[in-house]
């Protein structure tokens, strides 16, 4: 008791909404993108965007939850792996889909079914998993919901290693790589455009959604302070539920873009998009929508940097580093809270 | 096995209590005794049916010597997750280590040649170094961010093993490992499988005694109120950061000593041999062994390891030769991570405190069911006595 409304004021939680940080962080940003342009060029730049547009829709799965009840979901990063694997399922068993679609109607009227089942199985499965695993432990030492998150982590896994077994698995490229358009004399494929407009309008949707709507305001008093917003008024279990819904659909969201893009997925997807997502929501600073937005894109570019020059084996290892230089200097991360020590 | 008495020491009535008190009062004499009767039994054990019908003496002790090694490892790690309770998913990663600081000591690769002996503690020193470089930067963060961490310190390890090739001779390890000698005796490699079991007897007695003296001493006490509440702990002045960076060292160089043992029984290291689901059956060792319970961790991990070495391979076996259509077909081996994941949600939601838990433990894991509003969680009604 004490400790949590001692914590409540050394912490004012400033869930989803950028702290007043200044214009530093976004010169900073600004700055990279433009180096960034011209160390990569324009064909790898679109693809670096493309990419941390996935990690950004993941990791605003992290920064939700995390939030709301100060867990890392450890299971995210499969719930997104099972996305890409409910998209599969929904565009070849039940659209019947192969490759590229052959017209525009076509492809718009798969995209839209596979995003609509997919996000709401994806959302479904997330709030299962927090009924079941994590709400009967809101209360338990933090230890311990950690633990369930891992369990629950290697189920996902392991059925669907169990499905679909362990190795990568061609995934239909609804929209056909081959599609380009030349913008300022660049040709980019209508699959990235795609991609990125989709993540952005996904960010914004859910940046308006949170700060504008009755829910949206109950996420966020819940986020600041769980006793006194229920006091308030506010159904806790519901607000939580809601927030791992949307959190999951997101990752359901990008699943679907990582099968469309990349065209395979495995089932070991999770463990190594987590990672990465993870880290770039503490780069932007956990627990804030922007924030966990640009630190997608941030570990996009890290990504295609590595790759970009013969260092793709040390992807894996440049964005640890990053994770590990974030916490010692900037651990409350590029627009993130303070999270200084406590218990 | 027969080791299984004396975490029931808990019970308060007859014999076993007696037991538990004694074991009380005298912990290292009853560790002695303890693992030393299950390792006097244990070769005996295999020789009577149904075990003698699987595999041969030596087969099985070659097994529970590689089940030393996981004890060694779940004991160390409940140094970190059990005693402190910081999580750590990349404890591999320093099993690696200590095995590649012996690999690189004493093989034809290097052309050093350096006696096990010492390496073993070499290889802990080298551990716990990384452990305190990797720990000093995050210990200071919050628990959560450590997990996170350490996962990916134990992806990068055996990812730069891998790529490194010109000082680790990359996947295909580093073989011709110096076995282990005394004097002019040079530990076999086959056949006469007693010398690395006997040494990995005395270690798992020296690290038990060791852990439990820690247990009662300042330190350790200093760990369990970290644990239990770690505002609390800094208020009545311990130094939760050094309490913290020696739980993590310490349990990284019980995984280096491990590691030294693993890289001259096998005398050959791989990066295979430490990617990330030695840190999750470790985990996975722990934590349904009881976090926390000394001897309930290494009962665990002692059987968890023959179930995953022993009975999932028999069980296919078995269910090869009767012919129930689906079962057969199942290979239970791959499913092993599908089980502990399971058996960590289960047992967190049903029985937190494990399958042999601590005193201390079991009593923290249940205080919260009468506090109503414990938002983070932090037992503030568990600090008992």
């Amino acid at each position: 008791m004490t400790s949590s409304t001692v914590t409540a004021e050394a912490r004012p939680n400033r869930f989803l909404v950028a702290r007043r940080s200044g214009v530093g962080p976004y010169l900073f940003i600004l700055a990279l993108t433009v180096v960034m342009y011209f160390v990569l060029g324009p064909k790898q730049f679109v693809n670096a965007l493309t990419i941390g547009a996935i990690y950004a829709l993941v990791a605003l799965g992290y920064t939700m939850v995390y939030g709301i009840i100060e867990l890392i979901n450890f299971a995210h990063g499969d719930v997104f792996m099972v996305g890409s694997f409910v998209s599969l399922f929904v565009l070849t068993n039940i659209l019947g889909a192969t490759g590229p679609a052959p017209d525009l109607a076509t492809i718009v009227y798969q995209l839209v079914v596979t995003f609509a089942l997919t996000m709401s199985v994806v959302g479904v499965l997330g709030v299962t998993i927090e009924r079941f695993a994590y709400r009967p432990l809101r209360n338990a030492p933090r230890l311990a919901p950690l633990i369930t998150a891992i369990g629950i982590s290697f189920i996902l896994q392991n059925v669907v290693q169990l499905i679909y077994g362990p190795s990568p698995i061609n995934t239909p490229q609804v929209i056909p790589p081959s599609a380009r358009v030349d913008i300022a004399g660049v040709s980019i494929g209508w699959i990235n455009i795609f991609i990125i407009v989709t993540a952005i309008s996904l960010m914004f949707g859910l940046q308006l959604f949170v700060s504008r709507t009755k829910v949206g305001r109950a996420m966020r008093s819940t986020a600041s302070d769980r006793e006194a917003a229920s006091l308030m008024g506010v159904d806790i279990n519901r607000t939580i539920a809601i927030t791992f819904l949307i959190g999951s659909a997101l990752a359901g969201a990008a699943g679907v873009v990582q099968g469309l893009y990349f065209g395979n997925i495995t089932s070991a997807l999770g463990f190594q998009s987590g990672l990465k997502a993870f880290t770039a929501a503490v780069l932007g600073g956990i627990g804030n929508i922007t924030g966990a937005a640009i630190g997608g894109f941030m570990i996009g570019f890290v990504e295609v940097t590595a790759a970009n020059f013969g260092f793709f084996v040390w992807a894996q290892a440049a964005v640890f580093m990053i994770l590990i230089v974030t916490l010692v200097f900037r651990p409350s991360g590029l627009f993130g809270q303070q999270l200084g020590e406590r218990a | 096995m027969s080791a299984a008495s004396s975490p029931a020491a808990t019970s308060p009535r007859g014999v076993r209590s007696r037991i538990g008190a004694f074991s009380d009062r005298h912990r290292s004499t009853s560790v002695f005794f303890g693992v030393g009767l299950a390792a006097m039994a244990l070769p005996l054990i295999v020789l009577l049916p149904p075990f003698n019908s699987f595999s041969g003496q030596g087969v099985w002790m070659d097994g529970f010597t590689i089940a030393g090694i996981f004890i060694l490892l779940a004991l160390g790690l409940n140094i970190v997750v059990g005693m402190s309770g910081l999580l750590d998913l990349g404890y591999a990663a320093f099993f690696a280590i200590g095995a590649y600081t012996y690999a690189l000591a004493a093989s034809p690769f290097t052309g050093i040649e350096i006696s096990f002996w010492p390496m073993l503690l070499i290889g802990a020193v080298m551990a716990a170094v990384f452990g305190i470089m990797l720990g000093a930067p995050t210990l200071r963060l919050r628990g959560d961010y450590l997990a996170i961490v350490t996962l990916g310190f134990g992806e990068i390890v055996p990812i730069t093993i891998l790529n490194l090739s010109r000082y680790t001779e990359g996947p295909n390890g580093i073989g011709g490992i110096t076995a282990p000698s005394i004097g002019d005796f040079r530990f076999p490699t086959t056949g006469n499988p007693w010398p690395y079991y006997l040494v990995m007897l005395g270690l798992i007695i020296v690290s038990m005694m060791l852990i439990y003296r820690l247990q009662d001493s300042r330190l350790g006490r200093s760990w369990m109120a970290v644990r239990e509440d770690e505002l609390a702990a800094a208020a009545n002045g311990i130094n939760t950061v050094t309490t913290k960076l020696l739980a993590f060292a310490l349990g990284a160089s019980t995984a280096g000593l491990a590691g030294v043992f693993l890289a001259a029984k096998l005398q050959t290291v791989t990066p295979n041999l430490f990617r990330f689901d030695v840190s999750f059956t470790v985990l996975a060792m722990v934590v349904l062994g009881g976090m926390g319970n000394i001897w309930g961790v290494a009962v665990g991990a002692f059987i968890i390891f023959m179930i995953q070495s022993v009975l999932l391979k028999q069980l296919n076996i078995f269910f090869d030769n009767v012919d129930v259509p689906i079962l057969s077909d199942i290979d239970f081996l791959q499913y092993q991570f599908l089980l502990y994941g399971i058996a960590l949600v289960g047992m967190m939601l049903l029985r937190p405190e494990g399958l042999f838990p601590s005193q201390r433990r079991k009593r923290e894991l249940h205080t919260e069911e009468d506090a109503d509003f414990g938002e983070h969680g932090d037992p503030m009604g568990a600090s008992p006595e």
